[in-house]
């Protein structure tokens, strides 16, 4: 049992903290901090490897194996490249999205993934709008579920994709990490953290390898308890400052579709948040600039800066691709592996 | 009506200081005759429950639970949650106004109390403090009270406006009645295009990436109904506030009792045993209102329990059916049950491993709460009094399985937790209501 917090006057023994029971199948990626590091390793260097891989040779791995999209918010990026992965190995995937199919009628999410299993998928690839929401699917279907995206809360993939920009980056050749591997590296992640969950996979991934993360943006974005969310996470709400310590600057866009009636001033934001080539080369003039998209050109970083030399942008696209190969990969084949060893 | 005899137990009875074994005889619906074992002197012919070893205390009395009739008997039925509730070891349940429609009627409240509703243990409506609980127009409350109304709530609901609430325990103090307040600025938790949290708001909640509900919105609502108290000046004024879960609200019950005001307060076992930590990965079953808070709130309300500044435990117990509770966090509703587990919650850490004496855990569950709500005749067994018994083995450990409940959900985060207490016969009004099978 656990000894948590105690009172002020007396020792008391506590109920215990509760225990999780997910994931319920490996090959699943719910959260960023599901994933020990040598299994970040080994995923890094899996997209590497299908990315190098012979198309036809790559296309065996998974040939015909079902995987099922389901997309309850809209997405470009994301959505794309998990079919795009996922087809460059072989498999069949399906796309249900809420706007195409009985959600719209009223079925549950728990009845949609039941669905998907009975019609053969073998994996179902999540993007939702309610946080959590991976985790009821995984706990309903047992499936390997890939969180691509859950309300302000994960996007573990992303999260990967941005090591994986990083690394090329700031630490060219190495592929296997360590609780130092970005030990000096400062990444600043600007804008509305509060509503996303590119800022919180981030947060749970980068200070794990040694990076400092610096949350930066107004206080209706950003409250204070951020800092709070994990070790190597502080604020810094001057922008300046908090460019002139970063290596890498991962903007985001002000979520408009989750403000929930929060009034927003978006000259004053502009003028103390905004990404200008100005800013840039004042303060960062060496440091790689991220967004996960989309981009509000002109709101949060000029266009200027997008397509600047600085700009990682377009390759975080790129990445998406291999990472989400690698994820798609351990997903059936995690599965496969635990199973016969389970049998054994 | 026949007589009954609790035989050779420990009588517990803490509002008669009375500790020591006894022969108890029930007879007619009351407690006839208390002795020393074996010395009764009307027990001819009665019926006799052997209760050697055992504790025999008050019928516990809940006094916030949510039977949800008239209209969500796919939740519950007056009928199952009076069954879970004498299964729980309790006698005596009252009903929260939050029905469909809201119980803020006379008819309603003779509704819920007609024998029709099967109600294995003795139930008192608690009516709505306004119009469909809308927080605007104040309802008769002299009616309601004569309709059998032990107080008046917008449960679910606070009563928000300043002049409505202080016209609110005005009123109610002028006919007798208690204002019990569901302590919540909603100002303040309430989002655009959501509904309710279900969760504090803090690093947890950001975590998760859930939208909390700030500890203010309850201590801000306390402080604001005790003001309101000040200003009646008058000594009839009670104000009960329900459900308290903030170590803030708690400081502000506790001021207001040194200021002699008649403010009281409740807690509900899960917020003086778990936190915020408890909602896990998204579990719906953890997620009531008002929500668990921080470990130091949780801290806060075993303070107050082992100091005396709360006067009962209640559980809040809000059946909700399995498949509402089956969906996404946002969307799952607020509360849990909690009559099945009240007692043995209760026992296994206030009293075994927090050290309250027994009979001080057995007020909280009875004694108090009746006087809290004026219950006469209950929460008590001395001779006159209604035979309303709880017959349990204190020192019995079970494991609590919410498949096992007889309430028609089992929404509870205790499934698999280690009990203390087991109750052998529930008796209300001279009527086994519960007997365990063992």
């Amino acid at each position: 049992m656990n000894l948590t917090a105690t009172p002020a006057r007396r020792q008391l023994h506590l109920p215990p903290a509760p225990t999780s029971p997910f994931p319920y199948n490996p090959g699943s990626l719910l959260s960023a901090s599901d994933l020990p590091l040598e299994q970040i390793s080994h995923l890094l260097a899996r997209a590497t490897a299908l990315e190098d891989q012979d198309p036809l040779a790559r296309a065996r791995i998974l040939a015909k194996r079902r995987i099922a999209l389901l997309f309850y918010e809209s997405s470009t990026r994301t959505r794309t490249s998990f079919e795009l992965a996922a087809k460059a190995l072989g498999a069949d995937t399906t796309l249900v999205s809420s706007l195409s199919s009985s959600i719209e009628k009223g079925e549950t999410l728990k009845d949609t993934g039941l669905t998907l299993r009975a019609l053969g998928a073998e994996a179902i690839i999540l993007r939702h709008n309610s946080s959590g929401a991976p985790w009821l699917l995984e706990a309903e279907t047992r499936l390997p579920v890939l969180n691509a995206g859950d309300g302000m809360h994960e996007h573990p993939t992303q999260a990967l994709l941005d090591l994986r920009t990083i690394l090329t980056h700031l630490r060219p050749g190495i592929e296997a990490v360590t609780p130092d591997t970005l030990a000096g590296i400062t990444v600043t992640i600007v804008g509305d953290i509060l509503h996303s969950r590119v800022a919180r996979s981030n947060m749970l991934l980068l200070p794990r390898l040694g990076a400092r993360v610096l949350l930066c943006g107004p206080k209706e974005l950003l409250p204070d308890l951020a800092a709070q969310a994990g070790p190597g996470i502080s604020i810094e709400r001057n922008f300046e400052a908090a460019l002139r310590q970063s290596q890498a600057v991962m903007m985001l866009r002000i979520q408009a579709e989750r403000l929930a009636g929060l009034q927003l001033d978006l000259e004053q934001y502009k003028a103390n948040y905004q990404l200008t080539g100005q800013r840039l080369a004042a303060q960062a003039p060496d440091a790689i600039v991220m967004h996960p998209g989309p981009i509000i050109r002109g709101l949060e970083v000029t266009a200027g800066v997008a397509d600047g030399p600085q700009s990682v942008i377009l390759e975080q696209v790129r990445n998406g691709v291999a990472i989400r190969m690698a994820v798609v990969e351990r997903a059936l084949l995690a599965g496969a592996v635990a199973e016969q060893g389970g049998r054994a | 009506m026949t007589a009954l005899v609790v035989r050779g137990g420990r009588l517990i009875d803490p509002a008669a200081g009375i500790d020591g074994l006894k022969d108890i005889l029930l007879k007619d619906g009351h407690v006839a005759e208390i002795a020393s074992p074996g010395k009764l002197k009307q027990a001819n012919g009665a019926e006799q429950l052997d209760a050697s070893g055992l504790t025999v205390a008050p019928g516990l009395i809940d006094i916030h639970v949510h039977l949800r009739e008239p209209g969500q008997g796919y939740k519950e039925t007056v009928a199952t949650g009076t069954a879970a509730a004498a299964a729980g070891g309790f006698t005596s349940v009252a009903a929260m106004p939050n029905t469909r429609p809201v119980n803020d009627s006379p008819e309603i409240t003779r509704w819920m109390q007609s024998p029709e509703r099967g109600a294995s243990i003795r139930v008192f409506p608690i009516a709505a403090a306004t119009r469909g609980s809308k927080g605007e127009a104040i309802n008769d409350f002299a009616a309601l009270k004569s309709a059998g109304a032990v107080a008046v709530t917008d449960d679910g609901y606070p009563i928000l406006k300043d002049n409505i609430m202080r016209e609110t325990l005005a009123a109610a103090a002028r006919v007798g009645l208690s204002v019990i307040q569901h302590a919540e600025d909603t100002r303040l938790t309430h989002f655009a295009g959501g509904g309710v949290a279900g969760m504090n708001a803090g690093s947890t909640a950001f975590k998760l990436g859930l939208r909390g509900m700030p500890s203010e919105a309850e201590s801000g609502m306390v402080e604001r109904d005790i003001r309101l108290v000040t200003e009646l000046r008058d000594a009839r004024v009670h104000l009960h506030v329900a459900h308290t879960s903030t170590a803030a609200a708690l400081a502000a019950v506790r001021q207001a009792r040194r200021s002699g005001l008649r403010v009281t307060c409740e807690v509900a076992p899960h917020h003086f045993l778990l936190t915020e930590e408890h909602v896990g990965c998204y579990n719906t079953n953890a997620k009531m209102n008002p929500p668990l808070r921080s470990a130091s709130d949780r801290d806060a309300m075993i303070e107050a329990i082992l100091d005396g500044v709360v006067d009962a435990i209640a559980t809040d117990h809000a059946p909700h059916a399995i498949h509402e509770k089956e969906v996404e966090f946002e969307h799952a509703p607020n509360g849990i049950t909690g009559l099945d587990t009240a007692l043995g919650l209760s026992l296994r850490w206030l009293h075994k491993e927090w050290k309250l004496p027994l009979g001080r855990v057995l007020s909280l569950l009875s004694a108090q709460p009746a006087a809290l709500l004026g219950l006469k005749g209950r929460g008590t067994l001395t001779v006159g009094s209604f035979a309303d018994v709880v017959v349990f083995d204190p020192n019995a450990e079970w494991t609590y399985r919410a498949r096992d409940t007889k309430s028609k959900s089992r929404n509870t985060p205790f499934d698999g937790w280690t009990m203390q207490g087991k109750v052998h016969w529930t008796i209300s009004e001279g009527r086994i209501a519960y007997a365990s099978r063992s």
